[in-house]
């Protein structure tokens, strides 16, 4: 009973995470290479993108704070986090560094906070639903192994 | 508009002035020529007076000398007539008596003068003989007896007129006197000045003539002649009446005025005749000389016209008509010239507006391409939101109202492409490609496009290409397909019961056809007998497809039958024509058995937007560009299209199109590409068809033997089971042949007295006539199965008929493996991306660890073996030859060595190693595998970017193609298929 509770519950979060675009055609792939040979590959990618995103903002913010900013080394430090985000599906972070880069060629320090700013949030927002996901996932897991 | 006037209005003041001055000037010139010409005319007519009035003074002139010389002379025979009687006869013959009367009796010759008197000569020492002998004393003009003088000259003897003159002495008047003594020294006639004369108080002359004793020689002294002088002979001329009297017998007297002047002393003229009147007017004037053989006087005559000369009519008529002829003349040069200006502007107003009208043109088609554009970019956002949220969880009605938004956004997709493709032809921007391609298969493409509305409506779809359309054609497939797909479309839009046939021949067959069967009642003019629906629905058995009657009436089976004859017999002597790229002329028509095109709405059946009428858009939905877009692509494959229609009976569309025959090799190249290749499984099948319908019968026969299946077509049921036991037969008798049984639905149960379905259910189960998994029913719609309940679904065929679906069904029945049977070298259903990869090994390198975990997990579940490298570097590390890698994914954009560069680096290892396998490759000839083999490791890009440029460079630095990323299944098989060979080879 309660497999099918969490199951339902995770069903209704990965539906309102695709209804609010923060994800997209590419994560269903994943979950249907998961279905296949891999079991355990979501949460892998998962996690290896939400760490490397976090490496990537923390390094963009430090430099940044730097009074001479390098924007070519943020620029591919947000190219990086585009590519890793557009793969996992994440499409707001993916949508947001866009932005990010049009802003950095314009060598726009300002904007630039802004985005990272908005970049930040809309990843912390991500990273939690994912982290709900992982958690829920996990769940499923314990139960279905009991039984 | 308003330009164009603005743009006229300078020249045109310009113009108005200019005009006007040309006006005024022309005005003045012929006023000129006017003035011109009547003063020539007046000139002309007063010189002929002038020349007139000479030659009359002249006449005048000389008529008076002559008369007056005549006087003269006889004067002068007087003189001799006195000087012979008087002096030189004694005693002297005459006397006054005599003289008198001989003067009178000759007056007549001497009529200017009054009279003629003869005076001697007597010297004073004579004067008292002289009296005395005369008796009477010498008187002197006053009457007065003559003073004491040196010589007198009295008058002896005098005509009658004159007596009274008679003893008067000459030498007494001062002008008498003068003259005496001038004509004595002269011995000629002389005359006096001009004065009035005594009696008649006309103005006159007298003339004196010297008389001489002797007859003197010419040349004598003076002294000598006044001393021989014995006396003088003198008369009166009465000049005035002289000169009346001549000019009353003149004509034209009374148009000139004469005057005559003795002008003696030049400076001052004596008038002798001629009314003393001024010269009031100014006249031409003639002087004629005078010589009345005086030598002394000088006279002339002066004429002159009495009246001031007319100015002759005709100098003002001509000019005047001159003067009307160059206005008229210049006013038909001006409304010429202003009609040619008022053409010109207007024709350059037309112009602009022409160019403005074509510029409209071209914006509007630039506009709806511009929109149309604009609009799909968007509507695609649309639909493919729409598609996503119909994979969404949704409930019924969120579902139903969500498909209904995505049918509409799909219809307005289309719709916009079509109008979008209208601009595009009407720009003249679409271009046809010319590429290879297989009629057959794009004509199955669009029966299966429709194959799901045909069923609904109980409508026959069917397709048939003569076998001598080449397999393989070259034109554009893309615009083909959508001519047909217009035209069967528009064809099941229509038709609610029959069928839709669409045929394709080669054109020169069907002209002979058309030319052996013209039809006279073509597109339903004169046709008094228009079958009325009831007729068509009570089924009257037409030699059709479905058995309906048709449009165009050349399509029954009787025409058919003559194609399939012609085109059979041409594909027996086919190989004639086996020359590349020959251009051949197709002819499609498209059948359908439809409301048709009332006859009112057939001329605009092309014109876009147009359809029948506003309610056929009501009932039947449609744009009615279709039919246009169809017509423009026609054309622009060098090909017409009409149609045969008859209202309540249905419409053929046929189009020819110019294609070119495809060569060879180009058509086995098509075949590998081509999707659906047809599988060659049943090849030395053989099937027997039960059909009625011939036409019917022959479009299935020619799916059948596409499959390679070998057709045998029977009317009935009965003799379709006599045919397989034949068959049967055979097979006992050693025959590999495998058969098939094939029923058309309606065939069962038939008024001829064939089998039913039952009774052949029964004798299967017999197992003596037919093997019940052999048998087919083609059945037009799902409601026919229910007909057959004892048969299970596969047994039946669903039209449409395709090739394919046969095929498919066939091996769905028979069991036939598909794949065994294709050992030679077709691929039938395309390897799927696992067949490719399963089993290989792969290097992924990517800089970015998620990007490197998706793909790689995306490769492993196709079954490849995968191995992640994060930099260009380590790829290179493990890419030292030998390796064991089929293929590399290579992320372009990596820190430290891009994509590019580790590609590089790649080929480069991989030459080296190749140069050395050359060089010791024939010594080491071992059983070493590594050796034999050329590296040449695929490597594929992975790029975000799926732009051409990226492309080129990924070609250039070696790489053998790219994916985007992240992956598409699609495009990931396409990359992956041209490098890969399959797993198993």
């Amino acid at each position: 009973m309660a497999s099918t509770q969490i199951k339902a519950q995770l069903n209704d979060l990965l539906n309102s995470m695709f209804a609010m675009d923060f994800l997209d055609e590419q994560f269903k792939q994943l979950q249907m290479l998961e279905d296949g040979s891999c079991p355990g590959f979501i949460s892998e990618v998962i996690t290896i993108f939400c760490d490397d995103a976090e490496r990537i903002l923390s390094l963009i913010t430090e430099l940044l704070s730097k009074p001479v900013v390098d924007f070519e080394k943020v620029d591919a430090y947000v190219h990086q986090l585009k590519g890793s985000s557009s793969s996992v599906g994440a499409k707001r972070v993916a949508l947001v560094c866009i932005k990010f880069r049009n802003v950095c060629q314009e060598n726009d320090k300002e904007g630039c906070m802004a985005t990272l700013y908005e970049i930040r949030r809309e990843f912390d927002e991500l990273n939690k639903k994912f982290r709900t996901m992982l958690q829920l996932e996990q769940q499923i897991q314990a139960l279905d192994s009991k039984r | 508009m308003g330009s164009v006037e603005l743009d006229s209005k300078p020249t045109g003041r310009r113009w108005r002035l200019h005009q006007s001055a040309m006006v005024v000037l022309w005005v003045v010139v012929s006023l000129t020529i006017w003035a011109g010409l009547h003063w020539h005319i007046r000139r002309l007519s007063m010189r002929k007076a002038e020349e007139g009035l000479v030659s009359m003074c002249d006449e005048r002139a000389r008529m008076l000398q002559d008369r007056f010389a005549v006087s003269v002379n006889h004067v002068h025979a007087l003189a001799i007539l006195v000087s012979t009687f008087h002096y030189q006869k004694e005693p002297p013959a005459l006397d006054q008596e005599t003289f008198a009367d001989y003067t009178a009796r000759t007056a007549f010759e001497r009529p200017l003068l009054s009279g003629v008197a003869y005076a001697q000569r007597v010297v004073h020492a004579q004067r008292e003989l002289f009296e005395t002998q005369q008796g009477w004393v010498i008187q002197t003009m006053k009457r007065d007896p003559s003073p004491v003088q040196d010589e007198y000259a009295p008058v002896i003897y005098s005509q009658e007129t004159v007596s009274y003159i008679e003893a008067l002495d000459m030498m007494s008047g001062e002008e008498d006197r003068e003259n005496i003594i001038r004509a004595r020294a002269t011995g000629k006639a002389v005359l006096t000045s001009p004065f009035r004369l005594l009696g008649s108080n006309h103005l006159g002359v007298v003339l004196t003539f010297p008389v001489y004793r002797v007859d003197l020689s010419p040349d004598v002294a003076e002294e000598e002649r006044v001393e021989a002088t014995a006396g003088y002979l003198g008369g009166a001329f009465d000049v005035e009446s002289l000169v009346e009297n001549l000019l009353s017998q003149l004509a034209g007297n009374p148009e000139i005025i004469v005057k005559v002047y003795d002008v003696t002393n030049a400076s001052e003229p004596l008038i002798m005749y001629g009314p003393d009147l001024p010269d009031g007017f100014p006249s031409p004037s003639h002087i004629s000389m005078l010589d009345f053989g005086d030598p002394f006087r000088r006279h002339n005559m002066v004429c002159r016209y009495s009246k001031k000369p007319s100015v002759p009519l005709s100098a003002i008529t001509t000019p005047s008509g001159v003067f009307v002829i160059c206005m008229l003349v210049g006013y038909i040069v001006y409304a010429a010239w202003n009609r040619y200006d008022i053409v010109k502007e207007d024709c350059r107003k037309m112009g602009v507006l022409k160019k403005q009208a074509e510029a409209a043109d071209v914006a509007k088609s630039q506009f709806l391409a511009t929109v149309s554009h604009e609009i799909r970019t968007p509507m695609n956002g649309v639909l493919g939101m729409l598609d996503m949220l119909l994979d969404t969880r949704l409930n019924e009605t969120q579902q139903e109202y969500a498909q209904t938004a995505q049918v509409c956004g799909k219809a307005l997709i289309s719709l916009i492409n079509e109008v979008l493709d209208r601009a595009k032809i009407e720009a003249g921007k679409l271009e046809l490609e010319t590429v290879p391609f297989d009629l057959r298969s794009i004509l199955d493409d669009v029966i299966s496009l429709f194959s799901a509305k045909s069923p609904e409506k109980c409508i026959e779809l069917a397709v048939y290409v003569s076998d001598d359309v080449p397999e393989v054609l070259l034109g554009d497939p893309g615009r083909f397909r959508q001519i047909i797909t217009n035209l069967v479309g528009n064809s099941i839009k229509f038709t609610e019961q029959g069928h839709i046939f669409v045929q394709v021949h080669m054109t020169d067959h069907s002209k002979l056809i058309a030319e052996q069967k013209p039809d006279p009642n073509i597109n339903g003019y004169n046709d008094d007998s228009i079958s009325t629906p009831s007729s068509v629905s009570a089924n009257a058995d037409f030699d059709t497809l479905s058995g309906y009657e048709a449009a165009d009436t050349r399509n029954t089976w009787e025409n058919f039958k003559q194609f399939l004859l012609l085109s059979s017999h041409s594909t027996e002597n086919g190989l004639a024509h086996n020359s590349n790229s020959e251009p051949v002329t197709l002819v499609v028509s498209v059948e359908d058995t439809g409301i048709g095109i009332p006859l009112h709405a057939q001329s605009r059946v092309f014109t876009p937007f147009m359809q029948a009428d506003s309610s056929t858009s009501r009932n039947y939905g449609g744009t009615g560009i279709g039919l246009s877009i169809s017509k423009c692509l026609v054309e622009l494959m060098g090909g017409q299209i009409w149609f045969v229609s008859r209202p309540q009976i249905g419409s053929t569309f046929t189009f020819n199109a110019m294609l070119q025959r495809c060569e060879r090799n180009g058509a086995e190249e098509i075949k590998k590409d081509a999707f659906d290749i047809l599988p060659s499984c049943f090849r030395g099948f053989h099937a027997i068809l039960v059909d009625k319908r011939p036409v019917r019968a022959v479009v299935t026969k020619y799916h059948l033997q596409r499959l390679g299946i070998s057709v045998e077509i029977v009317g009935t049921v009965d003799l379709g089971i006599s045919a397989w036991t034949a068959e049967k037969r055979k097979m006992l008798s050693g025959s590999k042949r495998r058969c098939i049984f094939l029923v058309e639905s309606d065939s069962f149960g038939g008024k001829n007295g064939s089998f039913s379905l039952d009774q052949i259910l029964e004798r299967s189960c017999n197992g003596s006539t037919l093997d019940l998994s052999k048998l087919f029913i083609l059945a037009t719609s799902e409601p026919e199965k229910k007909k057959f309940p004892g048969l299970s679904e596969n047994a039946f065929i669903t039209k449409p008929l395709k090739a394919s679906t046969v095929a498919s069904r066939l091996q769905l029945r028979l069991g036939v493996d598909l794949q065994h049977s294709n050992k030679n070298g077709n691929n039938s259903e395309g390897p799927s991306l696992h067949g490719l990869l399963v089993g290989k090994k792969i290097l992924v390198v990517d800089d970015n660890r998620v990007n490197l975990r998706v793909a790689a997990g995306t490769l492993k579940k196709y079954g490849a073996e995968v191995k992640c490298v994060e930099s260009g570097k380590d790829a290179l590390a493990l890419l030292q030859v030998p390796h064991k890698f089929d293929a590399c994914f290579m992320d372009v954009q990596m820190p430290e060595m891009d994509g590019f560069e580790a590609t590089r680096q790649i080929r480069l290892i991989e030459k080296k190693a190749n140069e050395k396998v050359k060089r010791t490759g024939d010594s080491e000839t071992k059983d070493d595998e590594m050796a034999g083999m050329d590296w040449h490791l695929p490597v594929l890009a992975m790029t975000a970017d799926v732009i051409q440029a990226t492309y080129e460079e990924c070609i250039k630095c070696g790489m053998d193609g790219y994916v985007s990323k992240p992956f598409e299944e699609k495009q990931l098989y396409q990359a992956v298929a041209k490098l890969l060979a399959p797993a198993d080879s």
